[in-house]
């Protein structure tokens, strides 16, 4: 069995700059810099990270901000209210579209 | 983090001898060669800078039994230094120089010659660190021993794995970060961890896992905060320090499965200006039976200094130290990953 997700693949990330590598340069700059203490502190952004994560559904990327949020200081407490603001994010985009859903019904109903 | 809150000792654990952790980090597949490290960087064979401080182990002996004691330390551990060793630490510290003497344990209170031990040190003048694990001083007969600590100006050095109680908990025992809380407010009242420079209070991190540790300097400020927030309570710094692969997280890390990836994520963030700052190039760490060391994880693995025909605290030789070499072994890479980890916290 090949699975797509191999958590041993994240590893290999910075490969992705074997081609076009001026442009994997800025992202990881880029990416590097996002992350660092600023008016949020390194924590907070790691929990950001982790909340997107969960939403975005990236396997890696859950593996990845599991282990800087602890790396960064926060309790699983404070983990699992992130993935909660994500999932009631995802679940509240997911039921105002109800409204859409109200409105069409109503244009075609009597 | 769970994991049998007994000690290796009393469970006669093949990891309660030195050699046999020494045994599995040696076997794991993983390239850490931290002489080779060392060598790439100039600083091999790794020599003292100077001799700063003196780490005494007074004794094993602990009312608690955390699950990544370095010591293995607990209720059923006897070994206890004698007041005859004291004294030669007393005299060793005198002799050469040593600015800082760094009481640990164990438990350092329970060690009965400990109060005498500190009024001692005191009247020599030397900064003091008492390494507290803060529930001992709810204990009835260790009740005034907070405030015998402010009286002598004694650094608080505690243990406190997080602001919060679950991680704190998960490490220490049920109960733990109450009775911590309960014993920083006292000594708060009597005065530690406001500003004062004759009542420091430090507190002390470890990872409730295998991670690193946070940043010291970006996490300090959020530790502050949350513990004012919600506690009033105030104290002067946070050290943040990283788990030794050794004794009882060892024995956690291979019954988990996770010694292999923590190995590799300690050498993933090997730290090479962490090396030059490692603790042991300025620390010697003297065991409760007067035996010195490089550092108390060599102590714990029982890693006699090199070079020395006789490393015990009577033949105590600042000189002859400052010439030795340092043992190191694959352990080492926890003292230099991240931001490097020491007994001080952080040391980039």
């Amino acid at each position: 069995m090949n699975p797509y997700f191999d958590k041993s693949e994240l590893k290999k990330f910075g490969e992705i700059g074997k081609n076009v590598p001026h442009l994997a340069e800025k992202f990881f700059d880029w990416y590097n810099e996002v992350f660092k203490d600023g008016a949020l502190s390194e924590r907070e952004k790691a929990l950001i990270a982790l909340a997107v994560a969960h939403a975005t559904q990236c396997p890696y990327c859950i593996d990845a901000y599991t282990t800087a949020c602890l790396e960064k200081g926060s309790d699983l407490d404070q983990m699992t209210e992130a993935v909660h603001v994500a999932s009631a994010i995802k679940g509240g985009a997911c039921l105002i579209h109800g409204v859409q859903m109200r409105g069409h019904a109503e244009r075609l109903g009597m | 983090m769970t994991i049998s809150l007994t000690t290796l000792h009393s469970r006669e654990h093949d990891l309660s001898s030195g050699e046999a952790q020494l045994r599995i980090l040696e076997k794991a597949p993983v390239d850490a060669d931290f002489n080779k490290r060392l060598d790439a960087i100039g600083l091999a064979p790794l020599m003292p800078t100077q001799i700063q401080i003196l780490q005494v182990n007074v004794g094993k002996m602990c009312n608690m039994t955390c699950s990544h004691c370095h010591v293995d330390a607990g209720p059923d551990r006897t070994e206890i230094m004698t007041r005859e060793t004291m004294e030669e630490c007393l005299h060793a510290a005198q002799s050469s120089g040593i600015t800082t003497v760094d009481i640990t344990g164990g438990a350092p209170e329970l060690n009965p010659n400990f109060y005498w031990f500190v009024e001692q040190l005191s009247a020599q003048g030397v900064h003091i660190i008492d390494r507290c694990n803060l529930t001992i001083l709810l204990t009835g007969p260790h009740k005034n021993t907070a405030a015998f600590l402010a009286k002598h100006h004694v650094e608080i050095v505690c243990s406190l794995p997080h602001y919060r109680k679950t991680s704190t908990d998960a490490q220490r025992g049920d109960g733990t970060y109450d009775q911590s809380i309960q014993a920083l407010r006292m000594l708060n009242d009597l005065g530690y961890g406001q500003g004062n420079e004759e009542l420091k209070l430090t507190l002390v991190t470890n990872p409730v896992g295998a991670f690193l540790p946070p940043s010291q300097s970006s996490i300090e400020d959020e530790w502050k905060h949350e513990l004012h927030r919600n506690f009033g309570i105030t104290f002067d710094r946070l050290y943040t320090i990283t788990n030794m692969p050794i004794s009882r997280f060892l024995e956690w890390l291979v019954s988990t499965g996770n010694l292999v990836d923590y190995m590799q994520r300690l050498l993933d963030a090997y730290n090479p200006i962490a090396a030059a700052k490692v603790m042991c190039r300025n620390t010697i760490s003297v065991g409760w039976d007067g035996m010195l060391y490089d550092c108390d994880f060599n102590q714990m693995l029982e890693m006699p200094l090199n070079s020395i025909a006789r490393p015990h605290i009577s033949d105590f030789d600042a000189n002859a130290l400052k010439r030795r070499t340092i043992r190191t072994a694959s352990h080492c890479f926890g003292c230099t990953a991240g931001a490097g980890s020491s007994c001080s916290g952080s040391v980039t």
